[in-house]
């Protein structure tokens, strides 16, 4: 038994039958193969797949396929656009936001989706905004900078065109 | 050496980084071949029960499966787990990849399934059906020591697994000698490691070229590798391991697994390409843990405080078989136990007991945090037994620089060290002063500010040979390709450390190129020559080395053919940016490129010279390296919930010479933010039939963003003289210097309270009681 869903995932219209019980980030791995976004838990609890649903921060592995039937998903590969890194992306490579990576897809756009809300967020509003999302490795302070260097950035673009 | 630095010592942003912020990083789990099967495992959910039998029909004939194997079916046919520690007297028992006819903890394997989806593997996993008889089990290693305890292998008749003791010195006459003895009982509690990607396995056999690959999350490829041939009965150059881009270790994958020989033997019996994840749930079951002893500690000491002698007995619960360095890791703790202080008599008994949990081995810092813990709480309750400072008691005691190369009695040569100057650096960072007369007003006010130091060493760049398991060398190649770019491959296996820049930076620095016309190649044994790996903080003291000695070689070939081009003595020619030129005289040059093209294209060479421009070099340290530093933890706890706020964290490191300050900044903080965890989250439990009760992220609580503050670190640099580039590591300095600080500082913020020592994790549950208890007396 198979359901057709419909989906936008980095800007292409994606049509597929998929099992019901199909968790989306399977669904973006195995079907789409866009390996970027991460399991680390399968139970919602860690962060590394988060994805952007409809434009907010969503973990993929507790949502089903047909769940996500409609939507618009942004995955870690449909960030960069022209060639052109997001500036979040920017500041986590500036700042030294990572190190094996892992968590950084999910971390990375937890950071678009805050930043999309709150375009000038305290170090608070940013470790709250990231509680979700699990790093074992930085100790979160570069992250931290990196959503900081990026917000920074994302203000003077938006002057610029103002 | 390095007196310019046009590279090294900068804070560059990373190589591998591009990859990874765009999602086109490969880890074990995003790769797809054709034909691909799923592996999945059955797993013991007894903690200690003879298994009976297996019913697998019913599995077998699930849609979509391949194949069902037991321990029976493996039995004779693939190795035991291996084991690389040794001690005098070391019990290793058997440790099958698919239990046989026990099992000994709860996730032990008892049964494989392989489908053609990760799904229909799942779902077939569930209808095996395993008979078990329970036995009882033992869960707490001082039970496990007494005589009418359950035997997790009865064939020993007991569960004592080793006995290694350590004694330098006059310990027992120091002790009589002493004005005073202070004593304490700590448990340094069990942990989880918790790498972000889960460990993962893809195995491929070509029957045509005979040979097998395995992909694995690993921290060491050409071990595995080793290890692999050996439990298949495969030559070992028949096996590729590759270690491709690695989520995270911490330890965790400095390991032999079953699972991984179990996979490979799929493939090859199957013929198919088979993958095996580990779910999170498997990942705490069944990925080794770390820590885990119990410590009954005595200091002797002088009436001015100057330490006499340290005696300790560590009672190591090690769990039910041993992984690769299970037994060995607190032989570190002993190595370690005097801290950064002069103590001229040790005596230290270690007891390995067998228990029916998970194996403990390497979890980051490995022994190291258990020494620095015990040392550094010591300080602070001879310090608060003798009412001195604990600053004070700190730097009575430390060696001074004079003293190094320092010989302590427990057998180690500290290298190289100014522990007062780092100590006094964190202090006048912090205003320790300052906080003092400030916790005294807050006290008067019903307020809890604690400061808390730890003075820590560690022992790292691992290792010299003689004191290794498996070779403590590293190797490395270096190649300046006919078009003037470089190839370097490490035995290195960096997962996060971010070596492809660092040794890019120092390749850079040495050839006078830049970064980006270097690659760095590691984690695969096809292409990288036999290596150790990465663990130990051992990637840029050890492998980092192999590769400079490799570079002193490139360079004397090019300025040899340099010279011989210009017609002058090899002796005139200096390397400058891009090119090669006569000392003091810059125009009489030849430019790098046309020095590398005249060694490849050689029609004209100097006499002897072997064309080609590749060196490689093996890198036996003569000794371990010794970083330390001091940090300063400033916490307030608040009296109502019994929380923990981290006000200040102040940390200076010395890890010798430094490549790359923004590499260093990052393994400081992660490995501080580790060290909190132990302090005051994480604590594997296990119930007493065995259950892990932290089984999930739900349950064991790793350090959030918002958990942790924001670090302030700064470093003082005393070069190694281990190493010729004077480096000395920083991967696990956090985690073996914070631990300490933050207990220190929440013991110390509630010295109000009559209080001695809180046992860790300092949950706020913890702390709020102790409130409580104070306020019904």
């Amino acid at each position: 038994m198979a359901i057709r869903i419909a989906v936008k995932v980095n800007g292409r219209a994606q049509v597929h039958d998929v099992e019901p019980r199909l968790l989306l980030v399977h669904y973006l791995r195995d079907v789409l193969s866009l390996t970027g976004t991460h399991v680390g838990c399968e139970t919602s609890l860690c962060g590394a797949c988060t994805v952007l649903l409809d434009g907010q921060a969503v973990k993929s592995c507790t949502l089903l396929a047909v769940q996500a039937d409609g939507a618009d998903i942004t995955t870690i590969e449909g960030l960069a656009r022209d060639g052109q890194l997001h500036p979040v992306q920017e500041g986590f490579w500036e700042e030294h936001g990572l190190q094996c990576g892992y968590c950084t897809p999910g971390m990375i756009l937890a950071g678009v989706a805050l930043l999309n809300e709150n375009p000038n967020p305290s170090e608070a509003d940013i470790r709250r905004a990231i509680a979700g999302n699990l790093c074992r490795c930085t100790g979160y302070q570069h992250i931290v900078n990196a959503i900081q260097s990026a917000a920074r950035k994302l203000k003077q673009k938006s002057r610029k065109k103002s | 050496m390095m007196t310019k630095t046009r590279w090294v010592g900068k804070p560059l942003k990373r190589k591998e980084d591009p990859r990874l912020i765009q999602g086109l990083a490969h880890y074990v789990d995003d790769l797809a071949l054709p034909g691909l099967r799923y592996a999945a495992i059955v797993r013991s959910p007894h903690a200690h029960a003879r298994i009976l039998g297996i019913r697998f029909a019913a599995a077998l004939e699930s849609p979509g499966v391949v194949a069902v194997l037991t321990g029976e079916d493996i039995r004779g046919k693939l190795g035991m787990v291996p084991v690389a520690a040794d001690l005098p007297e070391l019990k290793v028992p058997p440790h099958p990849p698919l239990a046989l006819d026990k099992v000994r903890y709860v996730g032990e394997p008892v049964a494989v399934v392989v489908g053609d989806s990760r799904y229909r593997a799942r779902d077939a996993a569930e209808l095996v059906e395993v008979d078990y008889e329970p036995l009882p089990a033992v869960t707490n290693p001082e039970k496990a020591l007494e005589k009418n305890s359950p035997l997790v292998h009865e064939q020993f008749k007991t569960n004592q697994a080793c006995l290694w003791k350590l004694e330098g010195g006059f310990p027992d006459k120091a002790f009589k000698q002493a004005h005073r003895i202070v004593r304490q009982r700590f448990t340094n509690q069990r942990l989880i490691p918790v790498a972000m990607e889960p460990r993962g396995v893809v195995a491929q056999y070509d029957a045509g070229e005979e040979l097998l690959t395995v992909w694995s999350s690993t921290q060491i490829p050409h071990l595995l590798r080793t290890q692999i041939a050996a439990m298949l009965g495969v030559p070992e150059m028949r096996v590729r391991v590759i270690a491709p881009e690695v989520g995270g270790g911490f330890g965790s994958k400095l390991n032999v697994y079953g699972e991984e020989a179990l996979v490979a033997h799929l493939a090859m019996k199957l013929g198919r390409p088979v993958k095996w994840i580990e779910s999170r749930r498997e990942n705490f079951l069944s990925t080794i843990h770390g820590r885990d002893q119990i410590n009954e500690v005595e200091v002797a000491v002088k009436r001015d405080g100057t330490l006499l002698a340290l005696r300790c007995r560590i009672v190591a619960d090690l769990g039910a078989y041993h992984q690769l360095l299970t037994p060995a890791i607190p032989t570190l703790t002993g190595l370690l136990l005097l801290g950064a202080y002069k103590i001229p008599a040790v005596k230290i008994e270690y007891v390995g007991v067998f228990t029916n949990k998970m194996a403990t081995d390497a979890y980051r810092g490995a022994g190291r945090p258990e020494a620095t813990f015990l040392i550094e709480r010591m300080m602070d309750l001879v310090a608060m037994e003798l009412k001195q400072d604990p600053a004070e008691i700190r730097l009575k005691n430390f060696p001074q620089p004079k003293d190094f190369p320092y010989a302590t009695p427990t057998g180690v040569i500290y290298d190289s060290g100014d522990y007062a100057a780092a100590l006094k650096k964190a202090l006048a960072q912090v205003g320790y002063k300052k906080l003092r007369q400030e916790q005294k007003r807050l006290w008067k006010q019903g307020r809890y500010l604690g400061v808390g130091l730890s003075s820590y060493v560690e022992i790292c760049a691992m290792g010299p040979s003689s004191q290794m398991p498996a070779g403590g060398w590293e190797s490395a190649t270096v190649r300046i390709e006919p078009t003037g770019k470089v190839t370097v491959l490490t035995g290195s296996s960096p997962h996060g450390q971010g070596q492809e820049t660092s040794f890019a930076q120092l390749v850079a620095e040495e050839l006078g190129l830049t970064p980006d016309d270097v690659i760095v190649i590691h984690g695969d044994t096809k292409a990288v020559p036999y290596g150790i790996g990465t663990f130990g903080s051992r990637a840029t003291a050890v492998g980092g080395t192999a590769v400079y000695l490799s570079l002193q070689k490139l360079k004397q070939k090019l300025t040899r053919m340099a010279a011989h081009l210009l017609g002058v003595a090899p002796e005139q020619v200096v390397i400058g940016e891009g090119e090669l030129f006569v000392k003091g005289k810059p125009r009489q040059a030849k430019k790098f490129l046309e020095v590398v093209q005249a060694a490849y294209v050689a029609k004209t060479l100097p006499p002897g010279f072997e064309p080609g421009l590749e060196a490689t070099s093996f890198f036996e340290p003569s000794n371990f390296t010794f970083p330390f530093g001091t940090h300063v933890c400033v916490v307030e706890v608040e009296r109502e919930t019994g929380d923990v706020h981290i006000r200040r964290y102040v940390a200076v490191d010395d890890c010798g010479r430094v490549i790359n300050p923004l590499l260093v900044d990052g393994q400081v903080h992660g490995g501080i933010v580790q060290s909190i965890g132990q302090a005051l989250f994480e604590e594997a439990v296990y119930d007493e039939n065995g259950q892990l009760v932290t089984g999930e992220l739900m349950d064991y609580a790793i350090p959030r963003a918002w958990d942790v503050p924001r670090f302030e670190t700064s470093r003082t640099v005393t070069p190694s003289p281990v190493n010729p580039m004077g480096v000395k590591g920083v991967g696990e300095a956090g985690t073996i210097g914070a631990t300490p600080a933050v207990v220190n500082a929440v013991v110390d913020a509630l010295r109000p309270l009559g209080i001695r020592d809180i046992a860790m994790p300092l949950k706020r549950e913890r702390l709020w009681e102790l409130f409580q208890k104070k306020r019904a007396r």
